[in-house]
């Protein structure tokens, strides 16, 4: 499992996906091949199933575009750690059953190489040897996020 | 204790008091989508085949993002929209060539007061100008909406921004907002329903309106709110519309987590700077800065002022060498006013290029893409890097005003100088 830390605030949707290609693939696998490029080009070829994103304040910015919260759960991103998400990307992440915690003590802390092991079930995240508590989304959100994402959820509900 | 606006605007709709942070299901008006819509239509597909729309009618879808169609796999999107369309019966749709969703949602009368429209574009916000709660969600949450009609909103709470007294010659509402941008920053109102307050409200037209709530949503907010007044009672009658407020504005003893008040003549020309909204300059101490490329144009600032001022600005003269001026009317119908008005005319002698209404060069997807170490002066409301299709190139934000006085000269310009 290995970390991405990019501990920048305003981190946006241009950076996680650039606009140009917002009309051109729409597949997942489209999506990886483009994502984070101009944050991090070495992102799409590097990153595992599991691996955590750790970033600073305000991060998913900007645009409504879904396609990083698409490719980061397409590429298996367990969560992403941050000191807050902007609305928008906030809502989309949960639609796409993606885990986002908003724990600034977490990222202040946060040194190359530290260890992190989250417990989403305990609202728990275990930085080397010290325990961060998150608090439990709204019932609504959890929802959501229990069945892997918002069309899952609906499809659950249709039957 | 009283309410903000959107606490009244969903209590009324469910019949009860609203705290904030409340958690509440509603259906939203409208659900707007644009050329996105060709991907939520596979989200559909993906929940159940053949599945109908639940509101056909709630749905508003308006190409504009990429027209016209720029390559093989756009013309696609566009197609499989229109046969969508069909398909499923919506009635307000609107094709290539009538402009920017959030131009034509409101002149096309959805954006009414105290109404949700919500869509699938982050400047949905921009119908706080007509009291409406408009806010942006991703495709995958309007598909959901399609199928049920309905989604769940937190009741954020609220900021209070009051405004007095009137702009000085050549400032103007952009210039306020990326004032108030600056100061809160780019998550100073994350989840906030920002309500606009004050005496300067009746100097405000609903064109200045729109380009402050357009904006809300780089400093995060999820509603930028303003009152349903005589302003905009007018307007609605000016286009033959019936006014009604189904909940009045928000109460003098409301409570707001921020209060900030602005003295409009204290506002000068600004920009904001690469690569984010809130990195505030005056236009002063950047005057001089060459651009190659300027825009006028896009959802914040495409409208019939907007490219009256250019024209009183360029009328007659010649943009400078080695400048090049695109400007884009937001909508048909600003396009054909400002035609019979003659300021495309005159725009098109002063050697600017007019492009479609669309949203064009803004999100870098075609028309007028930057070149590596290029800059570009635009009154869009994002310059994050890349935005314009080139990560090695620069995007300053600025009015209408500043922009046209700047491709004027050919270097950042006050246009104090030239009005």
């Amino acid at each position: 499992m290995a970390i991405f830390a990019y501990i920048q605030d305003d981190i946006n949707t241009d950076l996680l996906y650039p606009g140009k290609y917002t009309y051109l693939g729409t597949k997942p696998s489209d999506i990886k091949e483009h994502l984070l490029e101009d944050l991090d080009p070495t992102f799409k070829d590097r990153v595992k199933n599991g691996d955590i994103i750790i970033a600073g304040k305000n991060f998913g910015c900007g645009s409504s575009r879904e396609q990083p919260n698409v490719g980061l759960k397409y590429v298996g991103i367990q969560a992403i750690i941050a000191k807050s998400f902007s609305r928008i990307f906030f809502r989309s992440a949960t639609n796409q059953g993606l885990l986002l915690i908003e724990l600034p003590a977490v990222v202040d802390a946060y040194k190359e190489g530290d260890f992190i092991e989250i417990d989403s079930k305990k609202g728990v995240v275990l930085l080397n040897n010290t325990q961060f508590n998150f608090p439990a989304l709204p019932t609504e959100m959890q929802n959501i996020l229990k069945a892997g994402g918002l069309l899952e959820y609906i499809k659950e509900n249709l039957k | 204790m009283g309410e903000t606006f959107v606490q009244k605007a969903f209590g009324n709709r469910i019949g009860k008091k609203l705290k904030v942070n409340e958690i509440v299901f509603l259906e939203p008006d409208y659900i707007l989508t644009h050329d996105n819509t060709a991907a939520i239509i596979k989200k559909l597909d993906e929940v159940k085949s053949d599945i109908k729309v639940k509101y056909p009618d709630r749905l508003v879808i308006i190409l504009d993002h990429v027209i016209p169609a720029s390559s093989e796999k756009t013309a696609l999107n566009h197609k499989e929209i229109r046969e969508f369309v069909k398909k499923q019966g919506i009635k307000n749709f609107y094709d290539i060539g009538r402009g920017i969703c959030h131009q034509v949602l409101p002149e096309e009368g959805f954006a009414k007061p105290a109404g949700i429209v919500v869509g699938s574009d982050s400047h949905t916000c921009t119908y706080g100008a007509f009291s409406c709660l408009g806010t942006g969600i991703d495709r995958t949450e309007a598909a959901g909406l399609w199928i049920t009609g309905q989604t769940w909103f937190k009741v954020p709470e609220s900021f209070k921004i009051s405004l007095k007294g009137k702009f000085r010659k050549g400032v103007s509402a952009k210039d306020l907002i990326l004032t108030i941008i600056g100061d809160l920053g780019a998550d100073g109102a994350n989840y906030v329903s920002v309500e606009f307050h004050g005496d300067s409200l009746q100097h405000l037209d609903i064109d200045s309106r729109m380009t402050i709530a357009n904006m809300g949503v780089e400093m995060g907010a999820k509603f930028a709110l303003f009152p349903p007044d005589d302003i905009l009672k007018n307007h609605f009658k000016s286009r033959g519309w019936d006014f009604s407020i189904p909940v009045a504005w928000s109460d003098k003893d409301a409570e707001y987590s921020l209060i900030k008040e602005y003295e409009l003549s204290e506002i000068v020309p600004c920009v904001s700077k690469p690569h984010a909204v809130d990195k505030y300059s005056s236009v002063k101490d950047l005057q001089g800065l060459f651009f190659e490329q300027y825009l006028i144009g896009t959802c914040t600032n495409g409208r019939i002022s907007d490219i009256e001022v250019t024209s009183k600005i360029l009328k007659g003269k010649k943009i400078s060498a080695n400048v090049r001026l695109l400007v884009l009317p937001a909508s048909s119908e600003i396009y054909s006013e400002a035609s019979r008005a003659g300021f495309l005319a005159d725009l098109a002698e002063a050697g600017a290029t007019i492009l479609p209404p669309g949203c064009g060069p803004c999100l870098g997807a075609h028309q007028g893409v930057l070149a590596p170490g290029e800059k570009c002066l635009s009154t869009a409301n994002r310059n994050f890097k890349g935005r314009m299709g080139c990560k090695d190139s620069e995007i300053y934000l600025a009015s209408s005003e500043t922009v046209a006085a700047s491709a004027l000269k050919g270097v950042l310009t006050d246009p104090r100088e030239v009005l």
